[in-house]
């Protein structure tokens, strides 16, 4: 659906009901690439998700050189500062999940730092990774493997017969919640940040000069910072709410 | 009425769906006030635990905010990336 997206957005980019051709909020093909007779794109969200990854890999090796240098327990700037980071995130997942927390320490934190990096880049002048549906579909089918991969380990083949639990009639409509979890993660994720791109590209793209400069903050700090820090807040513990749920039904 | 063409009826057709779609908006402001409202009624009753309970409020709020987040997906995609234009 994303490719879908994206498809239908770049043609209809040309055709935009608005008044002003500067208001452009969506990816844009860059490069036809042809593999096995099909032609795929490069699009503005690839090349967004690879500078958020190189910023965050970057700030990681850099944090591990710093680590690896000096005397160990002697911490300066930068490693306080990431010791701090692990500590939060750390907390944030122990606080949620209690004793099932240790194997998805490594994984929340990657997918909060990565989501909260993705959203705020929108402040840098980057089209936010996340306001492609690709994105947030991708992250959230990784979550919906993990909640039913947890199922099936906690409770073997009664994790299918739970789902006939209350009524056998309940049958289907419990087999559509299961799959709405990851529909609703990534449509959360995708709407709160198309919506920030689109206000923000009508500010930019339909006002005079004078209210662009300095008035955009506030708008800036609430749909980047705001928002953006409460949705990956929010991705990040439902996540985990939907794991420890699967893992504690055999209780 | 002899000069609208079928494109025409469907984009027009399309933007009124649009517009409806948004109203789905209604919802999400009631819940969240009324949330806001609890919110703030137990940072009253107990100021020590204001971090937890704004926490809680902000996790419950985004995800009641949902719903009103398809009405918007809707309308985007009827706006700008039309799917009934291609089926005439």
């Amino acid at each position: 659906m994303g490719s879908m997206m994206a498809n239908w957005t770049a043609a209809a980019g040309s055709q935009v009901m608005l008044a002003d051709n500067a208001v452009d909020f969506s990816a844009h093909y860059l490069m036809p690439i042809n593999l096995f007779g099909q032609t795929v794109y490069l699009t503005t969200t690839h090349v967004t998700t690879f500078i958020v990854a190189v910023v965050i890999i970057t700030l990681a090796l850099y944090a591990r050189h710093q680590i690896m240098k000096e005397d160990y327990e002697v911490p300066n700037g930068v490693q306080n500062a990431i010791e701090m980071l692990v500590e939060f995130l750390s907390g944030v997942v122990k606080g949620s999940m209690g004793r099932h927390a240790r194997p998805f320490i490594n994984y929340v934190a990657t997918i909060m730092i990565f989501i909260f990096i993705s959203n705020t880049s929108g402040l840098f002048g980057l089209r936010p990774p996340t306001a492609d549906y690709g994105t947030t579909l991708a992250l959230a089918l990784i979550t919906f493997v993990l909640i039913q991969y947890s199922a099936i380990k906690t409770s073997k083949f009664r994790a299918f017969t739970n789902l006939a639990k209350p009524i056998p009639i309940l049958l289907p409509i419990n087999i559509i919640g299961e799959f709405a979890v990851p529909l609703s993660l990534s449509l959360r994720l995708f709407g709160n940040m198309i919506a920030g791109t689109v206000m923000m590209a009508l500010w930019y793209g339909l006002l005079p000069i004078f209210v662009k400069i300095g008035i955009p903050t506030f708008l800036h700090a609430y749909f980047d910072l705001f928002s953006g820090a409460i949705q990956t807040y929010v991705f990040a513990m439902l996540t985990m709410v939907y794991i420890t749920d699967k893992r504690d039904a055999e209780d | 009425m002899s000069g609208i063409t079928n494109e025409g009826l469907v984009l027009m057709g399309s933007a009124i769906g649009a517009g409806l779609a948004v109203i789905a908006g209604i919802g999400p402001g009631i819940g969240q006030g009324i949330a806001a409202g609890h919110g703030a009624a137990a940072v009253g009753r107990n100021p020590g635990a204001r971090g937890e309970i704004m926490s809680t409020m902000l996790l419950g709020q985004a995800v009641a905010e949902t719903t009103g987040l398809y009405g918007l997906v809707i309308a985007l995609i009827l706006l700008y990336a039309n799917p009934l234009i291609g089926r005439l």
